[in-house]
């Protein structure tokens, strides 16, 4: 096989006197959506994992069930960085349809393991080509023609393993747990990996610089993607109530509320200590999680941007009418029929201000996977201690993606079920008025239907309520639970997850971002000092409203630079409204707004040019 | 001659509550509106049955029939909710807390045009509830437009002649899959009380579809909801007794003119035959017999479909015995080991 022909550029020095680039480089696996790579660069990723290497995998994915291209991204990172990655180092082009584009992206120096029958080597000169005959591989190992197609991925796992020194038992271990209860299809996906790992011994030179290297630097971590660590979050903080209806990027969120709940909440005759419904629309979603807050259930949803906005009115009413529930927004570009698989922070002005009138809601914004399972929990107990709907704002990447992370750690607190009053309280207090401030704190009492007291009930409406739920229209009372409202507001603002503030004092620049951009701004951050001698500070936001260290960050700062996955700078526009003119004109943006999840070096390009750069 | 005059103890039902515990606020709806009377057949039900105020969630959407649950019960909790959409609340109501009595008020524009969504999906779920449109055929908080249930060729008071045809909410009940399915009219004391009590003891989603005219913007010459109209359409199918399960049933009828339906609870629905053709078992017949009615122009009333032993969504959630709202930590938060499985699996 003329593999050395083509393996390398004349240009380029031999592989011998290349410098290894070792833990420190991107695979990206084209395939066609529906092939069933998803288990092949799940080993990969796994395997590299396995290694004790610092990994993170993203999936770029069509709105398709099968025949649109798609691609998983999967980045090794002795430096710990897990954002994605612009550059691709190490391309497996299994689509046809895609392989040419795929190719011409590629930098010099780039390695790509393809279909033999394709030539693609004619588009680069640059670029290491390794050419393989997946069909007839496949066919040795797998004599049923119909499990060949998903076979043949694995073929491309062993060819990749031998090709960066991936460590073959890492690679079986995991090809292990992934078939861990079918043997048969372990084996025969084993012994794929192994078929192509013997080609690639027998018939490919090396002569890219990538290379894996065993570290130590993943024991005792987990992998998993946001939306699973939400839904286990959900679980540990109680829910007994979740409506949903089925939404692109959400839905995984529920699935593993309710495989969850399925295993560990059924009781010992069989009963189940949880509803789960699904819902006729987005509407009735919310609808039910309201019923079921205001009847004193721990209730939850998860959406995306279209459900978002079709929960506008009832959002308003929760607000007005101070009924606990959760709402997870997990974010994805623009309309229904827009690109509902594609990454973006874009839901957060809607989201804050979402329904009519003066309402304004309460954000959690998780940055990773162990805060979507942390901020899930802390979401009920805001829920119910502030009497309002809070919204947690995840996004596609981190809620579909899997990143490695420390294990979640088991809540220290009980559950704040809020302001609640018993019947023995109301025979103690002799009654109750709904929307009184008695703390201070702006929060009323509650009672939940069913508390057998004469002066339990309340009658729940929107805004035209004084402080016994009494129906009026008169001014001074709107007035007073309009400023009450505002009030609680404050509340909030001290009871939300404080920001993550890395700061040393001297730094001039500072960075605010939330979420999904967190991971960027740690590999930016390295690159602008590194690359520029710019020494940054960065504050990462967990909630609106905010609390009272981000103001203290700009005032501290002579230029702050917000960091965020949407085109209208959203963040910054909200920061704003509470600024002081002066604080405002301190205000630049940095904007991530592709679908793609954001990367280290578009943010780094953007802040070192306004600095002059 | 001296006289002392005692006052009479205040009447009382049998767990010693006078009518005054079952009432409400002061309505604020126009004199002679149908739903005021609906109130007072609620108050009255629910007096005589005995009922606790509290064991009772008051739940409504928008629209005069929606404000009327503050005119009744004032010691059950009550939720006005968003228009059309009471039915989610009422369901995610019921799910934090089975153990409660739901009673929904719904209008024919909340339930038939912006509600329709959601109403066909409570039926559908067969929820235990007890849904009551008050139902006139306008829009009156808005002044008096056609809704979705005015029969074709009425006039509103400005003349417009509605030419769409009604939906009729009650043989759309039946296909969707509530269980317990009547039609009243506010003015007929004696059938409206009966069908509410034995919507109370009934397990599955009660729809009562209670034609309630209209003063304001509907009770005119050419209105198919007036009391006029009403008094002259109103063709039962049934004569409705009820026996609460804590009553004997007295078993003196004559054979083959009643059927007696016995409820979840043990308590007894006794339908006397009015027409030849009436089953209330057979959803078909059921259905078959309100769409001759629309051709014929009549307005049938009294309990049209009933199956009492049909599995609720609750019952098919097998929720455990305690409310769910207020399960103990213990119950809703699983161990420290559980999370370390979890994490192990992600290893």
């Amino acid at each position: 096989m003329a593999t050395g022909e083509v393996a390398l550029s004349e240009q380029q020095s031999s592989p011998s006197a290349q410098k290894r680039i070792v833990n420190d480089f991107s695979i990206q696996v084209a395939t066609v959506n529906g092939s069933g790579s998803q288990s092949a660069n799940s080993i990969l990723l796994k395997a590299i994992f396995g290694m004790g290497i610092p990994v993170s995998g993203k999936n770029l994915f069509p709105s398709n069930i099968a025949g649109l291209p798609t691609w998983y991204t999967i980045r090794a990172s002795k430096n710990g960085y897990v954002a994605r990655k612009q550059e691709v180092d190490v391309l497996v082009a299994m689509n046809p349809e895609s392989a040419k584009d795929d190719v011409l992206a590629l930098r010099p120096g780039a390695a790509v393991v393809f279909e033999g029958n394709l030539d693609l080597p004619q588009y680069r000169s640059d670029v290491s080509f390794y050419p393989v005959p997946f069909d007839k591989i496949t066919a040795a190992v797998c004599p049923e023609a119909k499990l060949r197609k998903l076979v043949r991925n694995m073929v491309y796992v062993g060819v990749v393993a031998k090709l960066i020194d991936l460590d073959m038992k890492a690679v079986e271990a995991a090809v292990r747990k992934q078939f861990a209860k079918k043997q048969k299809a372990a084996d025969l996906n084993w012994a794929a990996v192994q078929a192509g790992y013997d080609f690639a011994a027998e018939s490919l030179t090396k002569a890219d610089p990538y290379y894996l290297e065993p570290m130590n630097a993943t024991a005792g971590k987990i992998i998993i993607d946001g939306n699973t660590a939400a839904g286990i979050g959900c679980v540990f903080a109680g829910v007994t109530v979740a409506a949903w209806y089925p939404i692109t990027p959400s839905t995984s969120v529920i699935e593993a509320v309710i495989d969850t709940l399925k295993r560990y909440r059924v009781e010992e005759d069989g009963k189940a200590s949880f509803a789960v419904i699904q819902a006729e629309d987005e509407l009735a979603a919310v609808g039910m999680v309201l019923g079921a807050g205001w009847a004193g259930a721990r209730a939850m949803t998860a959406t995306s941007g279209p459900g978002i906005s079709l929960m506008a009115e009832f959002s308003g009413l929760g607000y007005w009418a101070e009924i606990p529930g959760v709402i997870f927004d997990v974010q994805r570009t623009g309309p229904s029929t827009g690109m509902p698989t594609r990454t973006s922070q874009a839901d957060l002005l809607s989201t804050a201000f979402l329904s009519h009138g003066d309402t304004k809601h309460v954000l959690l914004l998780p940055g990773n996977v162990k805060e979507c399972y942390e901020l899930a929990g802390a979401s009920f107990d805001l829920a119910e201690r502030l009497q309002t709907p809070i919204f947690v704002l995840s996004d596609l990447d981190l809620g579909m993606n899997n990143w490695m992370s420390e294990p979640f750690t088991y809540p220290d607190k009980p559950l704040d079920r809020g302001k609640v009053l018993t019947a023995e309280d109301l025979t103690k207090l002799g009654g109750f008025a709904r929307y009184k401030d008695v703390d201070g704190d702006a929060i009323g009492y509650r009672t939940l239907p069913g508390t057998d007291h004469p002066a339990a009930a309340y009658f729940t409406r929107g805004s035209g309520h004084n402080e016994k739920a009494g129906y009026t229209e008169k001014p001074d009372d709107y007035i007073q639970q309009m400023e009450r409202l505002n009030k609680k507001w404050e509340t909030a603002r001290t009871l939300v997850p404080k920001p993550v503030i890395v700061q040393d004092g001297k730094s001039k620049i500072g960075i605010i971002a939330f979420g999904t951009t967190d991971p960027a701004i740690t590999e930016s951050r390295d690159q602008l000092r590194l690359e520029y001698g710019i020494e940054t500070d960065y504050l990462r936001l967990r909630a609106y409203p905010f609390s009272q260290e981000i103001f203290d960050f700009i005032a501290s700062h002579e230029r702050i630079y917000v960091a965020e996955q949407n085109r209208d700078a959203q963040l910054a526009t909200l920061i704003k409204m509470e600024l002081k003119p002066t604080d405002i004109a301190k205000l630049r943006n940095i904007l991530h707004y592709n679908g793609l999840p954001v990367d280290a070096r578009s943010l780094t390009d953007q802040l070192a040019k306004q600095e002059g750069n | 001659m001296a006289t002392t005059t005692v006052p009479p103890a205040p009447k009382v039902n049998r767990i010693g509550l006078p009518v005054l515990d079952y009432r409400g606020g002061k309505t604020t709806l126009c004199a002679g509106c149908g739903h005021n009377a609906i109130s007072e057949r609620i108050i009255d039900a629910m007096y005589e049955l005995g009922l606790k105020p509290e064991s009772i969630m008051k739940l409504s959407g928008i629209g005069c029939s929606s404000k009327s649950p503050a005119y009744f019960l004032s010691r059950a909790h009550s939720f006005n909710s968003v228009h059309g959409r009471m039915p989610s609340v009422a369901t995610g109501a019921m799910l934090a807390n089975k153990n409660m009595l739901a009673l929904g008020v719904s209008g024919d524009g909340d339930t038939a045009s912006i509600g329709m969504g959601q109403f066909v999906h409570l039926m559908r779920r067969n929820l235990p509830m007890i849904y009551i449109i008050e139902d006139n055929g306008v829009y009156g908080l808005t002044k008096g437009q056609f809704s979705a249930t005015a029969d074709i060729g009425s006039t509103l008071k400005t003349g417009v002649i509605n030419d769409l045809p009604p939906i009729d909410t009650c043989s759309l009940a039946i296909q969707l899959g509530a269980t317990f399915v009547g039609r009243s009219f506010s003015g007929d004391k004696p059938q409206l009380n009966a069908m509410l009590k034995a919507a109370f003891s009934h397990k599955g989603t009660v729809m009562l579809d209670v034609i309630s005219p209209c003063v304001t913007f509907n009770d005119h010459i050419g209105s198919t909801k007036s009391y006029k109209f009403m008094q002259e359409h109103d063709e039962p199918i049934n004569e409705i007794g009820f026996v609460p399960s804590y009553e004997e049933i007295d078993v003196d009828y004559e054979p083959g003119t009643t059927i007696d339906v016995r409820m979840h609870d043990g308590a007894q629905l006794r339908l006397k035959k009015l027409r030849e053709d009436y089953n209330p078992t057979d959803k078909v017949q059921a259905v078959k017999m309100l769409m001759e009615a629309h051709q014929n122009g009549e307005v049938l009333t009294g309990v049209f479909y009933v199956n009492p032993e049909a599995p609720t969504i609750i019952d098919q959630l097998n929720l455990v015995d305690d409310a769910l709202a207020t399960l103990p930590q213990e119950r809703t938060r699983p161990g420290k080991d559980v999370l370390d499985k979890l994490m192990a699996a992600h290893m």
